[in-house]
Parts: structure tokens; C-alpha cells; sequence
């Protein structure tokens, strides 16, 4: 196959100008990331293709399968062009309605428009919904519009111009320069300049150097960059290829996490039709720049997101970090200079090249630049990704994109950063998305996870949830680390099964502030973080469990009696239904009674009583 | 080819043989291929029984601690055989918060396995993994290929008995 030239890239973009204006047909965009495919997407795609080739429209419409749309909660979704209507929860049933009202009458199907959780008003078009309003995709901007497994579509949208400028109009110093104007910061947590990491390398004396991808996604809750990998992996390639140039590197590894098979399978396509067309391997684009991807699959370690041991597990070893210096830049994989960048800083690298550092740090606050993609879930109403610009206050990520607590119940933390990161209570919901301003709140920006908890949580089992994580990735090489974040799970179990004295929380928090100053890797360095941020916003819960043997949450069974409220049983029997031990007494007409010594205290009855009754 | 007397064992046949050892064949002389030989032979197989370390060790030309080394660490690679299917809990955060926890001690009080075990007529392993990244429909279980989204504690059962 011929390889592309810069006057290929316009005449492709041009080409498919009306493809993605929507101006030739009917596009009918049906998510395929991982959520979507889950709850049936494909088989909505097949039965529509059926459908309309039964009615004989196929000429006039087209199905594309696009990437992550990012609402992932309302999957199976489609949006159709033009007009953006947004239609969410698609069943097989749908789709013969979908076609005659829609495509055929011109009316849209009410029944399967997204609502408004407070109004229950309807609305249709996606960029009205609250969810997709607020939002500024930048490294998004592909999402949910392209085909993630078409190179045309991709450069229509732009795609490797940046690349191009890069490498036929501007040195490596001018590349760099770029990026540190932008004031992009390392997206995968720690949050340092990209720009300063690659001017290290590129300062760094080497034959041979090193580009690496970050995609191991370990923070639980945090599923950003599965989502950029399905919805846009070229933009990752180009990334790198920009990188590449900038500290003059030939070979690039994306180290990707094996649970995400169809992440991994977008990104092979991506890089096999990008070597087809030389946009990877020898001279791309007549620059005589080469350059060259492979992908290498990590085998669950989370430790394995550090860079260090990240490279170890690149080399076939147990994923361990080293101490540092030397830093990557001068000694990384296989002992070359190297440099690691997160999958979300890299897709922002090709916008960064072709519109200028200026324009990126063009929002944003006076530390933080640009865009932030964070995965909220948790107890929130709109469950997904979104993309902010950086300096938009947590109640506006919760509330007006999130739509709030859902069950009428009451917000009581929001989890950022991940098990290295903290909760941040009510009363801080107005601190900015900015690394600094949340750092002094006591959570980490970290990679972008977002969980809401509401008032059901206990945050003494947050706390152990989150500890229980850390002590089994602790990789053992370091004894802080392994011993330490051991020997706080041993106490936070204690308090959780009612057997807290006092002085434990002055222990734990000697033994947190040992730990973070002595441990070898960030891993370590912030694994305490869960315990010192619960107990400084959530004291009186941990003296709760320690001093009056309680769990305000109700979610600690050890220190849980059940018991029914007679006043306030309604003699339904939902409970007794549903109890798998059959330890609830009830007969029609009767208040329902608890056998202790036959209850397991799943709290599944809890879950089920619609009328408090069960305490 | 490798040159090697491949050990015998129970749940390895000559075709799972041959497999292994073209996966060991094609990634010889490349360096840091062994986590890749690693996956792919516990592929073919369902697990990692020690006498297979042994042999992948003498054929990727590697001391044998070095490669237990390798296994033992990432959570990917089992050296207990699995069951028919399964059963994988998302043990990530928007799952715990839906209440992942619940389900977990539903499944492990009705076919009396833990997390990390197998059941005695091998219909079912359980194992608790690391965030699956969709946290969208939590609490998220797989079984097998299929994935299961808004899995509550009552729903679980019913689901599960439909993989025999």
C-alpha cells in the first residue's frame, strides 16, 4: 500500500468532510465501548442493520459502531445524525419503532429519550442533556463520533496533522517548547510537566531511547483510558509519535492492562492500518523519521503503574520499583534513556502541536492547564466520562453533570485519586479541579477516578476497602510498604468487627506518617492516604466503632443486630421474600419478626424494606 | 523446535503439548517475552501447573526460580486448576460501593467456596479481580464471556444457576 503524504492526510480530510458534518445521510452512531457491549449493544447494531435492510434504507442510512460514548450507565445508546438526538437504553424491541418513526415518519421515540432526574422532562438533544452541557472534550473529542477502527475517519478529524507539523516543520527543542508552554502536567497523577520530562530525555545522551505508554489503568474506579483506547487509539499513536521526535526515539511500547480486551484489540487495529500507511515504521509522512509501536499486555499488578516497575515488567520481571535517581529519563527501560507518559496526556499531544501550547493553556487555573477527563461513579445519578476544564468546582462535577444522590438519600464523601487518594466531605464540594487547590484538601487529582458515596457508606470500611488494596498490590520489596500497610488493615478490621480500643487511631496514624515518609515508591508514599483523609473528616465515625461498639452507616455486620420496628412494619412481607436463610417469620397480616440466630446479616432485607422498618 | 522431552500430566494433552511449545519456539529470542509466554500457555491450558514452569523455564532458557518468580507475582497467573466457569467479582471501588461485598458472601454461603477457590465438582471457580473498568453498570460480575451489570445480592443466584 502507498504511503501517505501530507496531501493525502487534506484530501482524506476533505473527502470526508460530509461523513462527519453528517450532510451526505443518516448516521446512526451506536456505542460499542466495553459498558455498551455489555448490555447488548451488538446485538441492537445487528438487528437494526436487519431492519433497515428489511425496509430498504440501507442507502440512506449508515450504522456506524463508534467508541466509548461516555454515559456508560444508559447503555445500549445511539445518537443519531443530524440533529443529535440522544436515545439511551435501547432494547430489540425498540429498534422496528426506532426505524419507522424516526427514520421513516421524522418523529422522535419519546419513550427512549434520556429524562431529567428531577424534572422527569425529556430531552433530546445529546449536547442539551446536563450530562454532556458542561462538558469541554478535548482529549474526548473523538468520542462517540468517529469509528475507532477507521484511519480515515480519524485524520478526517484532524487526525496526525499535529504529527505532521511536528515532524516535517518543527525540531525536537520546538516540539519540547511547546508542550512546556502548554503547561500540560503528567494526566496519570503525580502531575508533573510533560514538556520538562521530555526535555530531560531529550537532553539525555543515547543511541537508543525509549517512548512508553502508560495504559495500565490499575486505580479501581477509574476507567478513563479504557474509554480514550476504544473511542480514539490513534490519537494515543500520534501521541507518541510526536514524543518520539521530541527526545528522538525509535521504538515505543503501550503497556496495557490485560482486562481490557477490546482497549487491546482497537489499539492493534489502529496500529496495523497506521504501518499499513506509513504513518508508522520507516520515513513517516517523507520525514525520515521511523518510529515504531508494539503493544505489551501487563498481567495484573497495580504497583505495575509506577514507572520503574512498569519497565522491570516491560523486561519479563516481577514488576518491582527501583529507587530513584536515576531517573527514566537517563536510565529507564533496558537501562535506556526513556520517557512514560499516561494514555489521556498523550492524546491531548497532537491538539497541543497543531493549535499551539498557547490555546491549550488557554483554560484551566493558574497551575493547572487545560482539561481533565475524570470516570464518576458510585452513588450518583450520571454515571460516565467527563471531560472538564481544569478550575470547575466538584459540585459542579457532581451535581449539575452527575445529577446528584440518587434515592433521595444525602452526599457524604467524594473518593478522588484512587486508593492513593482521599475522601473530600461536604463541606469542601467547592474546591476547584486543580492539583494544588485538592491536594490541600487532603485527596490527590491522581488519575481521574471519581467516586460519590452517599450516607449508606461507612468510611471505616472505606478506609479498610481501600487498605485491604493497597496491602494486597504492595509489591513486598520494601519493608514500610509491606509490613505497614499489613499491620493498618490488621487495625482497621479490628475496629470494623467491634473490637477497637483506645489508642488505635493514634497508632495508625504514627504508623501512617512512618510509612509515607519511608516507603521506596508512590505506591507506598500515599498508601496511608485512605486512612489519614477518613479520620480527618470522619473521626467521630472511627470513635463510633472504637468507643460505642456502633456503625452509623449500618454496613459493618459485625456490629449489626437486626431487628424489625413494629410501628413502622407496613406487613408487606418483602422482607421475609427475600431473606436467603429464611430467617424472617411472617404471615399475612402480621408483622414480620427476625430469627437471630438464623440470620447471616447480608443485609439484603435492609436493602429491600421500603419503609425503614428494619434496623 | 524445542528439543525437549515434554514432562507428562494429567491435564496437559499432546495437542496442548504442541501449542506450547510453538509459543515458547516463537518468543525464544525475544528478551522480556516471558510474561507473554506466560499468558499464552496458561491459554491453552486454564492454569499454571508447576511441571509446566519447569518446562517453559528450560525452553525460554531461564533459571526456574526466575520464572516461578514471574508467576507467582501477577495476579493473572493461577497455579490451581479453575472450574467450568468463572464467576469473576469486580473487587473495584464503584462496585464495592454498590455493594460487590454482599454479592460475594451470597455466592460464597450458597456453593461454600471463597474468593480464589474452586467448588468440589469444579462447576465454579470465584474469583474476586481487580476494577474492570465499567464501573457504569456496578456491581459488575462475568461469567464466563458475559458480562452481568447491576448485580445485587438477590439477583445473583438466579444468574449463576444458569451456567451448569
Amino acid at each position: 500500500m502507498p504511503k501517505f503524504t501530507v496531501e493525502d492526510l487534506k484530501s482524506i480530510k476533505a473527502g470526508h468532510a460530509d461523513r462527519l458534518a453528517f450532510k451526505d445521510k443518516i448516521y446512526l452512531l451506536i456505542c460499542g465501548g466495553t459498558g455498551c457491549h455489555a448490555t447488548g449493544s451488538l446485538k441492537v447494531k445487528d438487528a437494526l442493520l436487519s431492519e433497515l435492510a428489511a425496509k430498504q434504507l440501507q442507502d440512506k442510512v449508515t450504522v456506524v459502531e463508534t467508541g466509548c460514548n461516555g454515559f456508560c450507565a444508559m447503555g445500549p445508546l445511539m445518537v443519531v445524525h443530524p440533529g443529535d438526538v440522544f436515545y439511551q437504553k435501547i432494547a430489540l424491541d425498540d429498534i422496528p419503532r426506532i426505524v419507522q418513526e424516526h427514520l421513516i415518519d421524522g418523529k422522535i421515540v419519546e419513550k427512549l429519550l434520556y429524562k431529567d432526574p428531577s424534572t422527569k422532562k425529556p430531552i433530546a438533544v445529546q449536547t442539551d442533556i446536563p450530562f454532556f452541557a458542561h462538558q469541554m472534550p478535548r482529549a474526548l473529542r473523538n468520542k462517540g463520533l468517529i469509528d475507532p477502527e477507521s484511519i480515515e475517519d480519524y485524520i478526517a478529524r484532524d487526525g496526525y496533522l499535529g504529527a505532521a507539523r511536528a515532524l516535517l516543520e518543527m525540531n525536537a527543542e520546538q516540539i519540547v517548547q511547546e508542550m512546556i508552554k502548554s503547561g500540560m502536567r503528567g494526566r496519570g497523577g503525580a502531575g508533573f510537566p510533560t514538556g520538562v520530562k521530555w526535555d530531560f530525555a531529550r537532553k539525555s545522551e543515547g543511541d537508543i531511547k525509549y517512548v512508553l505508554c502508560n495504559a495500565d489503568e490499575g486505580d479501581p474506579g477509574a476507567f478513563m483510558d479504557r474509554s480514550i483506547l476504544e473511542a480514539d487509539p490513534h490519537a494515543v499513536l500520534e501521541g507518541m509519535i510526536i514524543a518520539a521526535k521530541a527526545i528522538d526515539a525509535r521504538k515505543g511500547y503501550i503497556y496495557a492492562r490485560t482486562e481490557y480486551p477490546l482497549a487491546i484489540t482497537r489499539l492493534q487495529i489502529a496500529i496495523a492500518r497506521a504501518k499499513e500507511n506509513g504513518l508508522l515504521g520507516q520515513d513517516i509522512l517523507g520525514s525520515g523519521f521511523d518510529f515504531d509501536i508494539e503493544i505489551y499486555q501487563g498481567a495484573g499488578a497495580f504497583v505495575c503503574g509506577e514507572e520503574t516497575a512498569l519497565m522491570r515488567s516491560i523486561e519479563g520481571r516481577r514488576g518491582m520499583p527501583r529507587p530513584r535517581p536515576p531517573f527514566p529519563a537517563h536510565k529507564g527501560l533496558w537501562e535506556k534513556p526513556t520517557i512514560l507518559n499516561n494514555v489521556e496526556t498523550l492524546c491531548n499531544v497532537p491538539q497541543i502541536m497543531l493549535h499551539g501550547g498557547d490555546w491549550y493553556a488557554s483554560v484551566g487555573t493558574a497551575t493547572s492547564k487545560g482539561t481533565k477527563v475524570f470516570a464518576m461513579s458510585g452513588d450518583v445519578n450520571n454515571i460516565g466520562l467527563v471531560e472538564v476544564p481544569m478550575g470547575t468546582p466538584l459540585r459542579t462535577l457532581i451535581y449539575d453533570i452527575g445529577g446528584g444522590i440518587p434515592k433521595k438519600r444525602k452526599f457524604k464523601a467524594v473518593q478522588l485519586g484512587g486508593p492513593s487518594g482521599g475522601c473530600i466531605p461536604e463541606q469542601h464540594l467547592d474546591t476547584p479541579v486543580d492539583y494544588e487547590e485538592i491536594s490541600k484538601v487532603g485527596a490527590i487529582m491522581g488519575s481521574g477516578g471519581v467516586i460519590v458515596m452517599d450516607e449508606n457508606t461507612c468510611m471505616v470500611d472505606m478506609a479498610r476497602f481501600f487498605m485491604d488494596f493497597i496491602q494486597e498490590e504492595s509489591c513486598g520489596k520494601c519493608t514500610p510498604c509491606r509490613e505497614g500497610t499489613r499491620r493498618l488493615l490488621q487495625l482497621l478490621e479490628k475496629i470494623s468487627q467491634g473490637r477497637g480500643e483506645p489508642g488505635d487511631i493514634e497508632t495508625m496514624e504514627a504508623l501512617s506518617h512512618t510509612i509515607r515518609e519511608t516507603a521506596l515508591c508512590g505506591l507506598g508514599q500515599t498508601g496511608p492516604n485512605p486512612v489519614l483523609s477518613t479520620l480527618r473528616y470522619f473521626r467521630d465515625e472511627f470513635e463510633a466503632h472504637i468507643y460505642e461498639k456502633r456503625c452509623p452507616a449500618k454496613r459493618c455486620v459485625d456490629l449489626l443486630e437486626f431487628e424489625i420496628d413494629p410501628e413502622l412494619c407496613t406487613k408487606c412481607g418483602l422482607c421475609a421474600k427475600a431473606c436467603p436463610v429464611d430467617a424472617i417469620v411472617w404471615q399475612k397480616k402480621e408483622v414480620a419478626r427476625i430469627e437471630k440466630d438464623k440470620c447471616i446479616k447480608c443485609l439484603t432485607c435492609y436493602d429491600k424494606c421500603k419503609f425503614g422498618a428494619i434496623m | 523446535m524445542s528439543t525437549f522431552e515434554h514432562p507428562e500430566h494429567p491435564d496437559i494433552d499432546e495437542a496442548m503439548w504442541s501449542r506450547i511449545n510453538q509459543v515458547i519456539d516463537t518468543n525464544r529470542s525475544v528478551s522480556g517475552a516471558i510474561i507473554t509466554v506466560l499468558r499464552e500457555c496458561q491459554d491453552v491450558v486454564g492454569y499454571l501447573p508447576v511441571p509446566l514452569l519447569d518446562y517453559i523455564g528450560r525452553g525460554m532458557n531461564l533459571p526456574r526460580s526466575e520464572v516461578y518468580g514471574v508467576a507467582s507475582f501477577y495476579a493473572l497467573f493461577s497455579m490451581t486448576p479453575k472450574g467450568r466457569h468463572t464467576i469473576k467479582l469486580c473487587l473495584g471501588t464503584a462496585c464495592y460501593v454498590k455493594g460487590i461485598k454482599e454479592v460475594m458472601s451470597r455466592i460464597e454461603n450458597k456453593y461454600h467456596v471463597k474468593d480464589g477457590g474452586t467448588t468440589e465438582d469444579r462447576r465454579f471457580s470465584v474469583q474476586g479481580v481487580r476494577c474492570l473498568g465499567a464501573c457504569g453498570l456496578a456491581p459488575v460480575v462475568v461469567i464466563g464471556q458475559d458480562t452481568h451489570g447491576d448485580v445485587t445480592s438477590d439477583k445473583i443466584i438466579d444468574i449463576v444457576e444458569r451456567y451448569e
